[in-house]
């Protein structure tokens, strides 16, 4: 029962979605190699060699597998697949750009963001915003699935697996990477954070958001997310949109100021271990998943809790 | 060039689904049904491109039951020119699909088709990928923005870390997200135009495809639900609680 798992690695933090989507594979079955692919990755290979549990990294490195594009990435894949009964993503933007491109290729389903192992072939997903869970039966012999990272705690350290080059499978051709533009942040990775703070659309300005939301994220260390509606409206950068259609977090405390609750945000934040909702309408929809709710002007309490926290340290 | 724009018929995104009792799936009788929300985005971006002269024709194609007609009626009148009901009354999987539009894209060689990027159902985010791959094609995936300049598109897409612009070789595939656009309702006019569309109707089978399941659903369940919480008072109430009954400060 050999396992391929597709590492993500664009940067130092993100490798902890791979060491959760490791922990997913360990209870799938033990012969995994992870896949690091891209330029330069050879630090990434060697850190993922360092998870316990990793039987080898294969590394492949070429120009164009850099912006991890999902033709020659998937390409890289399938000619991978021949020794591999389940290949393994994290459910980040690369890996639902790349995975299912890999199962039609190999022509089997894929298993979409799953959240639980209940047997090597069967699977927890979340359905319909997470208002119902699914368990899920992988019929073709070889199972192509991604992961939810924040449904698994992180694998720990302690392995020494042998990295491992292998070729790239070549460029199709068919795209190219024109630019990025990557919000920058000095702040936790979002769906990694063990605090996020989170802003809808009350808070009515980019400025106001920055304002007011900012300095309590960094009072607490906390990852900043939003609504879709204070990213629709511009106040937040896309990326930090929690919710059905956006990131999935689960952190140990989800703080949401001035966010109605629709269930398409409860879908990316209502497994966190404590939720705190401040909101002025006492009958808002996040008070019915929040533990600790408080009715009023976010504008006054946010900062009140900020400066309450200073002054407490 | 002609821009095919698959759409689904799934339920209202405002509406709380509920688990049947016996676990074998969710109750969808009488609940109110609408077009996912991610294809109204990709139909007008389908519109957009022929308001500016990048494309001449928009087929929206739907696989499902009959009552899959009303979603290709809204998508008519928001202004595509055909349809065509790819009939089944089967659950198809996201491989399926795709290998039915893989047939439809055959034969109707658009330049672009324009999918969601997931549907709000299934919640798969699979559909594009595949199709992508079973034709050879190019892929742009979570676009919020879309340009087409001779045989290429430019797609921005949303990504975890930011935007990422990549630019796709003609015939390609894009799937659409939140922030492509803003659809547009359709008018009363626009309605009643619509009704005078042609809508051609097929079966998987004629376009050769076996849409036998490759999963198998052994259960639905409810999620885990939270333990009901209380309403602080104050700040200072908030922080003591964080602090001495939750433990997470
Ligand atoms: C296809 C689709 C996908 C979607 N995906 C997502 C998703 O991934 N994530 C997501 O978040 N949404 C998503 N949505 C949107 C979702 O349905 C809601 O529209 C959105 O979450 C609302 O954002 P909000 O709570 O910030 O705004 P609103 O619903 O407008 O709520 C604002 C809240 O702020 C409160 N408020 C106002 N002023 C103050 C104040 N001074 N102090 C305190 N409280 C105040 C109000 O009482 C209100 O409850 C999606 C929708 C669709 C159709
Ligand atoms: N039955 C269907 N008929 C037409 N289009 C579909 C169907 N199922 C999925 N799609 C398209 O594929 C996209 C992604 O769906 P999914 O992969 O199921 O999340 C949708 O937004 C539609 O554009």
């Amino acid at each position: 029962m050999a396992i391929l798992l597709i590492a993500e690695h664009d940067n130092a933090t993100v490798m902890e979605l791979t060491a959760r989507a490791l922990s997913a594979a360990l209870l799938i079955g033990t012969d995994i190699d992870v896949l690091v692919a891209g330029s330069h990755a050879r630090p990434t290979a060697e850190a993922v060699a360092g998870l316990k549990g990793v039987r080898k990294v294969l590394l492949a490195e070429a120009d164009e597998l850099a912006e991890r594009l999902a033709e020659p990435l998937a390409a890289l894949i399938v000619s991978l697949a021949d020794g591999y009964d389940t290949i393994l993503a994290p459910a980040t933007s690369s890996g639902k750009n790349v995975a299912p491109r890999v199962a039609a290729l190999l022509d089997v389903a894929q298993v979409s963001e799953i959240i639980e192992v209940v047997a090597p072939d069967t699977f927890k997903r979340p359905i319909y915003a997470g208002n119902a869970v699914q368990t899920v039966q992988a019929l073709d012999s070889r199972k192509i699935v991604t992961v939810r990272p924040a449904s698994f705690a992180p694998a720990s350290q302690g392995g020494a697996a042998p990295v491992l080059t292998v070729p790239s499978a070549g460029d199709p051709g068919l795209s190219s990477c024109v630019g990025n533009r990557l919000s920058e942040t000095v702040r936790p990775e979002l769906t990694s954070a063990r605090i996020v703070i989170s802003g809808g659309r009350a808070l009515g300005s980019t400025e106001k958001f920055e304002e007011v939301l900012l300095p309590l994220a960094d009072t607490l260390g906390a990852a900043v997310g939003a609504s879709r509606a204070a990213v629709d409206e511009g106040y937040a950068p896309n990326d930090w949109q929690v919710g059905q259609t956006g990131k999935v977090v689960a952190p140990d405390l989800y703080i949401a100021c001035g966010i109605s609750g629709a269930i398409q945000h409860l879908a990316g934040m209502k497994d966190s271990k404590v939720i705190v909702a401040v909101n002025k309408d006492e009958e808002a929809p996040i008070f019915q998943v929040a533990d600790y709710g408080l009715v009023g002007d976010l504008f006054e309490i946010v900062p009140a809790f900020e400066k309450a926290l200073r002054d407490r340290a | 060039m002609k821009i095919l724009v698959p759409v689904k018929r799934v339920v209202d995104g405002n509406v709380k689904v509920r688990v049947k009792a016996d676990g074998s799936g969710v109750d969808l009788a009488n609940l109110k049904m609408a077009m996912n929300p991610f294809d109204e985005i990709a139909v007008e971006e389908a519109l957009r491109l022929k308001e500016a002269g990048k494309a001449q024709e928009i087929v929206v194609v739907s696989i499902g039951p009959a009552q899959a007609l009303e979603t290709l009626h809204t998508a008519l009148a928001m202004g595509a020119d055909r349809a065509i009901l790819v009939r089944t009354d089967e659950a198809v999987e996201p491989l399926g699909v795709a290998k039915v539009l893989r047939g439809v894209a055959l034969t109707e060689q658009p330049g672009l088709v324009i999918l969601g990027k997931q549907a709000i159902d299934d919640d798969c985010n699979q559909t594009g990928q595949m199709l992508a791959a079973l034709l050879g094609w190019a892929q742009g995936t979570f676009a919020s923005e879309l340009a087409v300049e001779g045989d290429k598109a430019r797609v921005t897409r949303e990504v975890d870390g930011g935007l990422q612009t990549v630019e796709l070789k003609l015939p390609a595939i894009v799937t659409t997200d939140l922030r492509l656009n803003e659809p547009r309702y359709a008018s009363l006019p626009n309605i009643m135009k619509a009704k005078k569309k042609p809508i051609d109707e097929k079966s998987p089978a004629s376009y050769g495809v076996d849409l036998a399941p490759r999963l198998k659903i052994l259960r639905t369940e409810e999620p885990h639900a939270r333990k009901p919480g209380v309403k602080v008072a104050s700040v200072a109430e908030l922080i003591d609680k964080l602090s001495n009954e939750a433990c997470v400060l």
